[in-house]
């Protein structure tokens, strides 16, 4: 069982000094976190399980510049930040295209690019998706909270001070791997660019599909959704035809899966993501299958999202294929046998 | 909500049913009993302790458990049909007796504002609701909402009060408040929240650079002792 104890090249490290600096902040972009792969093993003590929404676009990420998959990169939304260089290194962005440039020149996605102090990293603005990442060698080494370096708002947790970056902040970087300069330039092939929203999101139904009418799962799996503009790293609230219960909208508490449809007494559907309470009152129709847990930090409001069921077996095979991809990230990139994903 | 939200047949625990593809939900019962939270985390014990190795994480609620599972190591079938075994079985008889612990607790005044409102709706002294808010041994059904934050049980129902209508946004950590039939802890500073807040603790629930950084898990039994 995860206890959710450091993982070895994660131990706190004391107050960066200057140079461990890798970024200062000149404009924070419109909501931009440190973020890993998360902080498994808590749930039962109510701390979410938090981690980049698109852990696949931060596990490619990381392996373009040389980390382990569960480094920390920064997860940028609809609008990026401007950073400037504070030290040599490399970085790689992947995620939603919202134009990523260094010194203003475009710079390819899914990419590493060797950067010099000075340079200025910036975001020329969305062209698709929703959530960018990006990676640097060494992987931003804030201090771990519970064995994670993720940042969760609005328990105040991890990142920096467990808030979105600010102007003004400077982010530390770990000591750059061995043979980082040979990996400028490496790139992944076009098929190993995982992003965008699949038509439909593919659900297990339940646990409590059986709380609604029949006339509720066709629509879910019939109509189209909107994301709303209450959205946020903890669900993507969607309008569209409502979900009528049974009897009630009202569960007993209790522990709440990601991509969990939740479904108040208004009947508008709530899909859950990484930054989700740990347990929930409201039943859920239907679950985002893991392999597609991705896609959903792509969906930005107003984007449009339908669903189509599928059996566990369908789930785990494309659960499979994932992990085959990150595999195949791995040998492209050279970083197989890196632990974690 | 009654056996009829379940259609024609009548739901028998303890039920696995999948919540995703790397989790089930192991479902006891209906109604918030504390035999039926008991058994949530007896099964959460045991598995802890000496579960199955394709068991990732759980996380207890009222009347279930979340058992999050490695779809690489076994089959939903695998899982499916262990868990049920183990919710049934002996797994959880032999496990120790829960923890208890006790809170020292202020009521009222600056550390507890909204006792005096609880007891004129409940038609108490202020000084009687703390006695009575003291008495009971509560079980923490379950944490949640925030990184910390108990739901204890079960208050008594002369103490019952309603929500507030526009939560409170920034309640202090060590804030011991009620609501319905149970009463919680806030963990965090500026803690929204909607509970009738009548006390507080000097204790920590969380710390992340203690060791454990929680001081209750689910199951333990604890006490208010005021001060």
């Amino acid at each position: 069982m995860e206890t959710g104890q450091e993982r070895p090249g994660q131990r706190p490290r004391p107050g960066p000094s200057w140079d461990d600096i890798g970024f200062e902040v000149l404009a924070p972009g419109m909501f931009t976190t440190v973020q890993d792969l998360g902080r498994p093993g808590w749930q039962r003590f109510g701390v979410p399980q938090g981690g980049a929404l698109d852990a696949y676009a931060l596990a490619a990420a990381n392996a373009l510049v040389g980390n382990p998959p569960d480094a920390a990169g920064l997860e940028v939304t609809l609008v990026g930040p401007v950073l400037t260089v504070a030290r040599e290194g490399l970085v790689a962005c992947t995620g939603a295209d919202l134009g990523f440039a260094i010194d203003g020149q475009p710079a390819a996605l899914w990419q590493a690019h060797r950067v010099r102090p000075g340079q200025v990293l910036g975001f020329t603005g969305r062209r698709s998706g929703c959530r960018a990442y990006v990676a640097v060698a060494g992987g931003i080494a804030v201090a771990p909270v519970l064995g994670s370096r993720s940042t969760h708002v609005r328990a105040r947790l991890g990142g920096l001070a467990g808030r979105a970056l600010v102007r003004g902040d400077r982010l530390p970087v770990g000591p750059l791997p061995p043979g980082w300069r040979e990996r400028a330039g490496l790139a992944l092939p076009p098929p190993l660019r995982r992003h965008g929203l699949p038509q439909p999101a593919r659900v297990v139904m339940g646990p409590q599909h059986d709380w609604f009418l029949p006339l509720a799962i066709e629509r879910l799996l019939g109509a189209t959704y909107r994301v709303s503009r209450r959205w946020d790293r903890m669900g993507l609230r969607l309008e569209g035809p409502r979900l009528a219960h049974r009897h009630s909208a009202e569960l007993v508490s209790e522990g709440v899966a990601p991509g969990s449809i939740q479904v108040p007494g208004d009947g508008q559907p709530i899909v859950l993501l990484a930054d989700r309470q740990t347990t929930g009152g409201y039943p859920k129709i239907a679950t985002v299958i893991a392999a597609d847990l991705d896609f959903l930090a792509q969906a930005a409001p107003g984007d449009r999202i339908t669903f189509r069921a599928v059996d566990l077996d369908t789930a785990h095979r494309l659960r499979r294929e994932r992990q085959a991809m990150l595999a195949a990230v791995a040998r492209a990139t050279g970083t197989a046998g890196a632990p974690g994903a | 909500m009654k056996g009829a939200t379940h259609g024609s047949i009548s739901p028998s625990y303890p039920r696995v049913v999948p919540a995703g593809d790397e989790a089930v939900l192991v479902v006891f019962g209906q109604e918030i009993r504390r035999d039926v939270n008991q058994r949530v985390h007896a099964l959460a014990r045991a598995l802890m302790e000496g579960g199955p190795a394709w068991v990732r994480e759980v996380v207890p609620g009222y009347v279930s458990l979340l058992v999050y599972y490695d779809p690489d190591r076994a089959s939903f079938a695998r899982v499916h049909d262990t868990l049920l075994a183990w919710a049934t079985g002996e797994a959880g008889a032999a496990l120790p007796p829960p923890r208890r612990v006790e809170i020292p607790v202020r009521y009222g005044g600056l550390d507890g504002p909204d006792l005096e409102w609880v007891a004129a709706q409940v038609g108490l002294e202020p000084e009687e609701v703390a006695a009575r808010h003291s008495r009971p041994v509560y079980v923490v059904y379950m944490l949640g909402f925030l990184p910390g934050f108990c739901y204890l049980g079960d208050l008594p129902p002369e103490l019952a009060v309603a929500r507030r209508a526009t939560p409170r946004l920034a309640l202090p950590a060590g804030a011991v408040a009620i609501g319905g039939r149970q009463t919680g802890i806030y963990s965090l500073d500026q803690s929204p929240g909607g509970w009738r807040w009548i006390g507080r603790t000097r204790l920590r629930l969380w710390d992340p650079r203690r060791d454990p950084p929680f001081l209750l898990q689910a199951g333990d039994e604890v006490r208010f002792v005021p001060e």
